[in-house]
């Protein structure tokens, strides 16, 4: 049934996820490096679909993605309270402008 | 037929992945991050995985993507000027963007690289038509039953946590 090579999911997943390690690089927003951060984490999914679709009996890469989904979810709505208690203490989103430790 | 779905679809997601790295607008971001979660999601619809597209779209659709949007009005800070292009603006300066650029792309000729050298050996005979949510159902009761409980404790630890984080705002007054 499935005639497209497993190289080509690992190409799509490689450009995935180096699109997003730029995105978390560049942006300078602690929400756009979330964006870029929840690409890399999809980016990684794929290929793990990708080889469990040689796994028809057990879907381990299936499960795998799944509780990447959900550590995924958990760790966006942590991240989302510290950015809203650092934009109240701080009243920025730069990364660069929090560097009170610096000093 | 499959062909031209699975690199459309790639196409889609990559495309709207670019447009993310280029905009200066947040909230367009966040929106074609949407397209990218859609194009992912069908992704994993041809390679077999129907109900993890489902729960890609509910999840990171309907769950992570409004909050993300929500965490930028929250934290939008109001223009006076009133000019409608200039909200939600980020600027990148120019060294950053060629850093990112560099690593970006040094990180794929790398794995394409290793991608291209190595050559998989499949054993398993490939996927079937027939849905996988029984397998999946059965796996976690059985054999992933200990990772599905933690799962379980680390969503409602993240809540609490989360709840916690965002209540009272200013510790100071």
């Amino acid at each position: 049934m499935n005639m497209i090579p497993i190289q080509h999911y690992l190409l799509v997943g490689a450009a995935l996820f180096s699109i997003g390690l730029a995105i978390a690089v560049t942006k300078r927003h602690f929400i756009g490096i979330l964006l870029g951060i929840e690409l890399m984490l999809n980016a990684v999914n794929i290929n793990l679909v990708a080889f469990s679709r040689h796994d028809p009996e057990k879907l381990s890469g299936q499960l795998f993605s799944l509780f990447v989904i959900v550590v995924a979810a958990a760790e966006v709505t942590v991240a989302l309270g510290i950015i809203l208690r650092v934009y109240g203490r701080f009243r920025t989103v730069d990364p660069d402008e929090v560097s009170e430790l610096k000093k | 037929m499959e062909a031209a779905a699975f690199y459309g679809f790639s196409v889609l997601s990559i495309a709207a992945a670019f447009f993310i790295l280029f905009s200066r607008n947040l909230i367009y971001a966040a929106f074609a991050l949407f397209l990218t979660f859609l194009g992912v999601a069908a992704l994993y619809v041809l390679a077999g995985a129907d109900f993890l597209g489902v729960a890609q779209i509910m999840i990171y659709v309907g769950g992570i993507l409004v909050l993300l949007i929500f965490g930028i009005m929250l934290t939008h800070k109001p223009d006076k000027r009133d000019n409608a292009t200039a909200h939600n603006k980020i600027e990148i300066p120019t060294k950053r963007e060629i850093w990112g650029f560099l690593l970006g792309a040094g990180f794929f000729v790398f794995l394409g690289r290793i991608i291209f050298l190595s050559d998989f050996k499949m054993a398993g005979n490939s996927i079937n038509s027939k849905s996988t949510i029984k397998t999946i159902g059965v796996e976690l009761m059985t054999s992933h039953l200990l990772p599905f409980e933690i799962a379980g404790i680390l969503l409602l630890v993240a809540l609490v946590g989360a709840a916690y984080l965002a209540l009272n705002r200013n510790p100071a007054s």
